[in-house]
């Protein structure tokens, strides 16, 4: 029997990188928003929901003012059910209060074909008419499909389709790391 | 990727499936509740779908939770009532399933006065079928929607102990209900009048109680059954009184037990029969909790069955019933 060919992980953040990384996004944020005041974050199922978190806790120690916090599964908004078929595990949606004239940013862990951005956008519409969205993620691989961009980004890597991004946080997966699998 | 369980291409009763199964579905059902309390009551996973609902027996609260449940998800819906239709004038049920099939629908929710209909149904048309209650069969949506409910207020089914009171052997509920709970675990018992519970019902590990004092004493859970008053007029019960001074639920009686006692009705309650309004309207009822889970619950099946259609609906048309 063939015996599949290994799979080549490479560290792309490790513990102290990624923690860089989330401190220099919390900057960004407020720079592009000027400030907290109509801020919102909304990280999407699952791991977006954990970098949030960790974004709105370094603003709060930065700014001393609360940042809301929501979070948000696409999966209802897919646009590709009758291929992939249902996903089982539908996570939570919970957006805090009314986002109408609020700045909302999404947080995500990896943007590639920019199909969960596409999803976002449409569900975020549902809960109102944010006055601006921005989109801040960890890991921008490239590979888009859809013409959008992030405002805020992590870290870059030029990725093919063959290969994947695993984004690991401390509170699901044990520990903090980025890895490319080849 | 992992093996998760799937539902196949029709929902027709809690029999054949599998705890698995029904997890599946009361673990979906819980992001559903999220939607129907949005301000725009909505999501688009079933776009471009088309249903009908295919009602041959009255009903509003089943018939309208569907209709909710398929609007929230954005799919097409078309209502058919036995009356005013086709059907009234002869056509059978394989031929009015057929000419829908042909204006290409996806999904069929069937309540039909005739116990299999759901299931003779799917296995003849393509299309993904529901039952929404068969003759003295099964009504599986509404007994997922009660396991949900119970699990909401237990934190858990397994183990608990749930009483099925009144009219055990003309329901349809009753017998959905007896193959969910026992297969998530839980206890389960029916107390009634001898003339309304199905003879050897022992036998499937049920407990049988003839007193509701009895009951009351013994049970975590009351799911109190409709008494359906034509019944009376066949000989099965003396009076609708009598009835309520044997088996009616009042304070009283739940009085006497130490435990808090969870009391679900599958509706129309009969107030003052089956069950005293105190009682009903009471703070350890859940029976408007039912009536909101019970959209989250068929949202949950619409949305799974709907996904991954494609193979199934093969099997269908090349025969295979299973």
């Amino acid at each position: 029997m063939p015996r599949p060919k290994a799979e080549e992980r490479t560290i792309l953040l490790d513990a102290r990188a990624m923690s860089r990384a989330l401190q220099r996004m919390a900057v960004e944020i407020l720079e592009l928003a000027h400030g907290t005041g109509d801020l919102v974050l909304i990280g999407i199922q699952r791991r977006g929901v954990e970098l949030a978190e960790r974004i709105a806790k370094l603003l709060e120690k930065a700014e001393g003012a609360e940042i809301p916090r929501g979070a948000l599964d696409i999966t209802l908004y897919r646009d590709d059910l009758g291929a992939v078929g249902p996903n089982p595990v539908i996570g939570a949606t919970h957006i805090p209060g009314d986002l109408t004239d609020k700045h909302a940013v999404i947080v995500d862990d990896v943007l590639y074909t920019g199909r969960t951005v596409r999803a976002a956008l449409d569900e975020l519409a549902d809960f109102g008419r944010p006055k601006r969205i921005s989109l801040c993620v960890l890991v921008d691989r490239g590979g888009r499909e859809l013409p959008i961009q992030a405002d805020i980004v992590g870290t870059v890597v030029k990725t093919g389709p063959g290969e994947r991004v695993d984004v690991q946080v401390e509170e699901l997966d044990g520990r903090d790391q980025v890895d490319v699998i080849r | 990727m992992n093996a998760s369980p799937t539902l196949g291409k029709d929902l027709t009763g809690l029999e054949h499936m599998s705890p698995e199964q029904i997890r599946l579905i009361l673990d979906t059902a819980e992001p559903f509740k999220e939607v129907s309390e949005r301000p725009i009551k909505k999501v688009p996973a079933l776009r471009g779908k088309t249903i009908v609902n295919l009602f041959f027996e009255a009903s509003t609260r089943t018939r309208i939770s569907f209709e909710f449940a398929e609007k929230r998800l954005s799919a097409d819906t078309v209502n058919v009532a036995a009356t005013g239709s086709s059907v009234s004038k002869g056509e059978t049920l394989v031929d009015t399933a057929r000419n829908l099939e042909a204006m290409r629908i996806d999904m069929v929710v069937i309540r039909h006065p005739s116990s299999g209909a759901a299931e003779f149904l799917g296995n003849r048309i393509a299309s993904n079928v529901i039952n929404a209650g068969d003759g003295k069969h099964e009504h599986p949506t509404q007994a997922l929607l009660d396991l949900l409910t119970i699990r909401d207020k237990h934190g858990k089914i397994e183990g608990l102990k749930v009483c099925l009171v009144g009219d055990v052997l003309h329901s349809r509920v009753a017998r959905s209900n007896l193959w969910g709970l026992t297969k998530l675990g839980a206890e389960v018992a029916v107390c009634g009048p001898w003339t309304l519970l199905p003879r050897g019902i022992e036998e499937l590990g049920v407990k049988v109680f003839g007193r509701i004092e009895e009951a009351i004493e013994w049970a975590d859970v009351l799911n109190v059954l409709r008494l359906q008053l034509e019944r009376m007029e066949k000989g099965f019960i003396p009076s609708v009184r009598e009835y309520y001074r044997v088996f009616g639920v009042t304070p009283e009686r739940l009085e006497r037990s130490p435990k808090a006692i969870t009391i679900m009705h599958p509706g129309p309650m009969n107030r003052g029969v089956e069950i005293d309004s105190r009682v009903a309207d009471g703070p350890h009822s859940v029976i408007l909790d039912q009536v909101t889970n019970g959209v989250a619950v068929r949202m949950a099946v619409l949305y799974l069955l709907a996904g991954g259609r494609a193979e199934l609906a093969d099997a269908a048309k090349r025969g295979s019933g299973e």
